[in-house]
């Protein structure tokens, strides 16, 4: 009896765990927003890169399958990535001189 | 102050000085400097093969184009844009009325800078405005009736030397320095640039292919390519070479791709037109 007591405590604090950890609909919108955006700042100076593209169509497939989890995952990766496009044509504004032949 | 002051000047001084080292943003400048170092680390390479790219780089690889070039794959893309060339659009105009010389043997003016446009016209941008211009419907600007209409151009302008002038136009300058800050950006998740390729190393390989020099690049297009499987105009070169370093290629016709063609071709004013080539 005792037992079977600390089965349910456990199965209760996991499962309410698992329920407060697992990412919703509305955590995905947000996060795939934010990449969004970002890469529509990277098309506006023309330097996307397409494993961008690639994590946001992950992103949002995964949402549509209801794996928010993984969703939300993609989408961030797609932001970080988004990111890393427009740094990097922010950077070589300037140092693309650099590698002028002279 | 004025130690602050006095900085800020030499380094401003310093930069406008190291820009004008390089040559950067002036056509004639970095025409000199551009042929001046393929000539010198290509000594062994005749001038004007440097527009049969990565065949002036690799003996092997040239003897295996000689033998194929006996029965040119591009032949047919030839044979197409003649008939193209000599079909009337429904209005009853073709295409030599849009062009100098009728169309034949123009292909080295291209591309131009169009003053009434205020932008670069690339001999693809030209077929598509010619076609608008007579109630056609403008052409993909990758492959296929493109590709057979500058194949059957190139073709006609064989051994006429580039000859791209960059008129006396703020804007014509403005397209130019686009075209060469676009050449040497990097881009792509690979972080590659058109010149980490092409001018920093031509004749290495990358996987099995060998890199064309920058030198003349422009003057075997458009190309039958065996990667493609068939024909591909500057567009889709262009459009691969973004896709290659993992960067969403631009759109035909975008104006980046016209001046980086236009910064290329003024580079290699006074070479050949070699076009149609073939690549591996």
């Amino acid at each position: 009896m005792r037992t079977l007591i600390k089965l349910v405590v456990v199965f209760a604090v996991t499962g309410f765990a698992a329920a407060a950890f697992a990412a919703s609909a509305e955590e995905f919108k947000t996060a795939y927003d934010k990449a969004e955006a970002a890469e529509k700042q990277a098309k506006a100076l023309k330097n996307q890169w397409s494993p961008t593209e690639s994590a946001l169509k992950a992103a949002k497939a995964a949402a549509d399958a209801g794996k928010f989890d993984d969703a939300v995952k993609q989408a961030q990766h797609a932001e970080a990535l988004a990111n890393a496009s427009i740094a990097q044509a922010k950077e070589q504004e300037s140092v693309w001189t650099q590698a002028v032949v002279h | 102050m004025l130690r602050k002051l006095c900085i800020a000047v030499a380094l401003v001084a310093g930069t406008a000085q190291s820009l004008l080292a390089a040559g950067v943003g002036d056509p004639q400048a970095d025409f000199k400097a551009f042929r001046k170092y393929f000539t010198e680390r290509f000594s062994k390479v005749p001038l004007n093969d440097f527009v049969n790219g990565p065949y002036s780089m690799d003996q092997g690889l040239r003897k295996q184009w000689k033998a194929i070039d006996e029965f040119p794959p591009y032949e047919f893309a030839v044979e197409q844009g003649k008939q193209m060339f000599a079909t009337p659009f429904k209005n009853g105009k073709t295409y030599a009325d849009c062009f100098p010389n009728k169309g034949v043997g123009v292909r080295q003016m291209y591309p131009m800078f169009d003053a009434k446009w205020g932008e670069v016209i690339t001999l693809e941008v030209a077929v598509n405005k010619c076609r608008e211009a007579n109630g056609e419907a403008p052409l993909d600007y990758t492959k296929d009736d493109m590709a057979a209409v500058t194949a059957y151009m190139a073709f006609t302008s064989r051994g006429k030397p580039f000859d791209i002038k960059i008129p006396d136009d703020p804007r014509a300058l403005a397209a130019y320095k686009k075209g060469e800050q676009y050449f040497y950006s990097r881009r792509g998740q690979l972080n590659f640039s058109c010149a980490s390729c092409h001018v920093q190393s031509p004749g290495e390989h990358i996987r099995t292919e060998v890199l064309a020099p920058a030198l003349g690049i422009t003057a075997a297009l458009p190309i039958y390519r065996s990667a493609w499987g068939g024909m591909g105009t500057t567009t889709r070169r262009f459009r691969t070479c973004n896709e290659q370093t993992r960067g969403v290629p631009l759109a035909g016709g975008d104006e980046l791709y016209r001046d980086v063609e236009y910064y290329l071709s003024y580079m290699a004013n006074g070479l050949p037109i070699s076009g149609p080539g073939s690549r591996p």
